[in-house]
């Protein structure tokens, strides 16, 4: 999918993308000649084809982790599924705000693992001492980690 | 007065998503988890009931008793059962920064399957919207096979079988998923109309690449009556590499992976 500015003739730019949380999406392009932005909305079915398919849109800024799709997607995986063998750079890494892991918590076991290497490689990656909720959000948002 | 409107094809601005190079990077991962794997043979049918999964697990056996380094990748995501056949426990799978480890059988055949993933009892369910759920529930299932060719640490293998579910779409997301097409097993009872359903399976594989290596015919000498197995090889000119009883001895699989 591309976009094109007919008054200008030229090929829109990712700029933006956005999780409401209602399982849609939007993503945002921007004419580099004539500045106008327009925005692709999709619907849950439409957002999670393209989960699907294992990639994403604005493009991937971190290694994918391990069965990404697997985990990320199933709901009927067993909790002690997983055995993970060690954490990155445990113990040196960013910390996690009380909220932050109370919100973790509530993330199923099959899935809880791989969520949190996705937060702490997003926060190691842009210097970010405390994980919070916020900070949650937006990697959730940028990284285009649909439902997690 | 119609706008002047490019074709798809005639944007070739560098785009910041990179889909295309996100697809072919999920396809070079495939391919080097692959490099060690002497052969990947699918074990196929086309239908349902013929004893695939029995077949491919009593076949992996077979080889890693005779010394060969075996793999059995269960792509029957909805019917898992070569864990159980292999007589794998119930387990937790290992995982790295990078990579899953496969679970070894008792007789060393490694092996993954969504049969260690579920909940026991529980049938294999997605997150999503529940309506049209046939839209992307296709979808989900290639990326678990693309995960589970990818993502699992096969390591050096002599053979990789992949246990098919019935139909045909499961083998033609594989041939887009490999690099070359796979070596096809199939499997047949003996009977005429399971021969039609499995002879249109082996056209859609042989229509695709892949090279038909063998028949087996199971479930012979009881309730099924038949020459499924000799009339399908002799069509498509491959050998009937065994014929299976009900009840086979571990010479009738050692018969069969000294063939394979």
């Amino acid at each position: 999918m591309k976009f094109l500015c007919v008054e200008c003739d030229r090929q829109m730019s990712f700029e933006e993308r956005q999780l409401p949380g209602d399982g849609t999406l939007a993503a945002a392009f921007r004419c580099p000649g004539c500045g106008r932005a327009v925005a692709l909305l999709t619907n849950p079915m439409e957002t999670q084809l393209v989960a699907s398919l294992g990639v994403k849109i604005g493009g991937t800024t971190l290694p994918p982790q391990p069965m990404e799709t697997v985990r990320g997607m199933v709901t009927t995986g067993r909790p002690d599924a997983f055995d993970d063998a060690g954490e990155r750079g445990a113990g040196s890494g960013p910390r996690w705000s009380a909220d932050a892991q109370e919100r973790l918590a509530r993330v199923p076991n099959f899935v809880r693992g791989m969520v949190k290497r996705i937060y702490l490689d997003y926060a190691k990656e842009r210097g970010i001492a405390e994980i919070t909720p916020a900070v949650m959000d937006t990697a959730r948002s940028e990284l285009g980690l649909e439902g997690l | 007065m119609p706008l002047h409107i490019r074709t798809y094809h005639d944007l070739v601005e560098p785009d910041r998503s990179g889909l295309p190079q996100q697809i072919a990077a999920q396809r070079q991962r495939v391919a080097g988890r692959l490099a060690g794997v002497g052969r990947v043979v699918a074990v196929m049918s086309g239908k349902g009931g013929v004893g695939k999964s029995f077949v491919t697990a009593g076949l992996a056996r077979a080889l890693a008793r005779a010394g060969r380094v075996t793999g059995v990748l269960d792509a029957d995501f909805n019917g898992p059962t070569i864990p159980a056949l292999l007589q794998i426990p119930v387990t937790s799978c290992t995982l790295h920064e990078n990579d899953i480890e496969p679970v070894a059988s008792p007789e060393g055949v490694r092996c993954f399957s969504m049969g260690l993933l579920l909940e026991d009892g529980r049938p294999l369910a997605f997150r999503g919207p529940e309506a049209e759920g046939h839209v992307w529930r296709g979808t989900l299932e290639a990326a678990a096979l693309r995960e589970f060719l990818g993502d699992v640490a096969w390591g050096a293998l002599e053979v990789l079988l992949i246990d098919l579910p019935p139909g045909m779409q499961r083998f033609a997301e594989l041939v887009e998923l490999l690099p070359a097409p796979p070596a096809v097993l199939t499997v047949t009872i003996p009977t005429p109309e399971s021969g039609d359903a499995v002879r249109r399976a082996m056209r859609f594989a042989a229509e695709r690449g892949a090279t038909l290596v063998g028949i087996v015919e199971n479930m012979t000498g009881g309730a099924f009556s038949g020459t499924a197995g000799d009339d399908l090889a002799a069509e498509f000119g491959i050998p009937l590499l065994a014929r299976i009883p009900w009840h086979p001895t571990p010479d009738a699989w050692h018969e069969l992976a000294a063939r394979v």
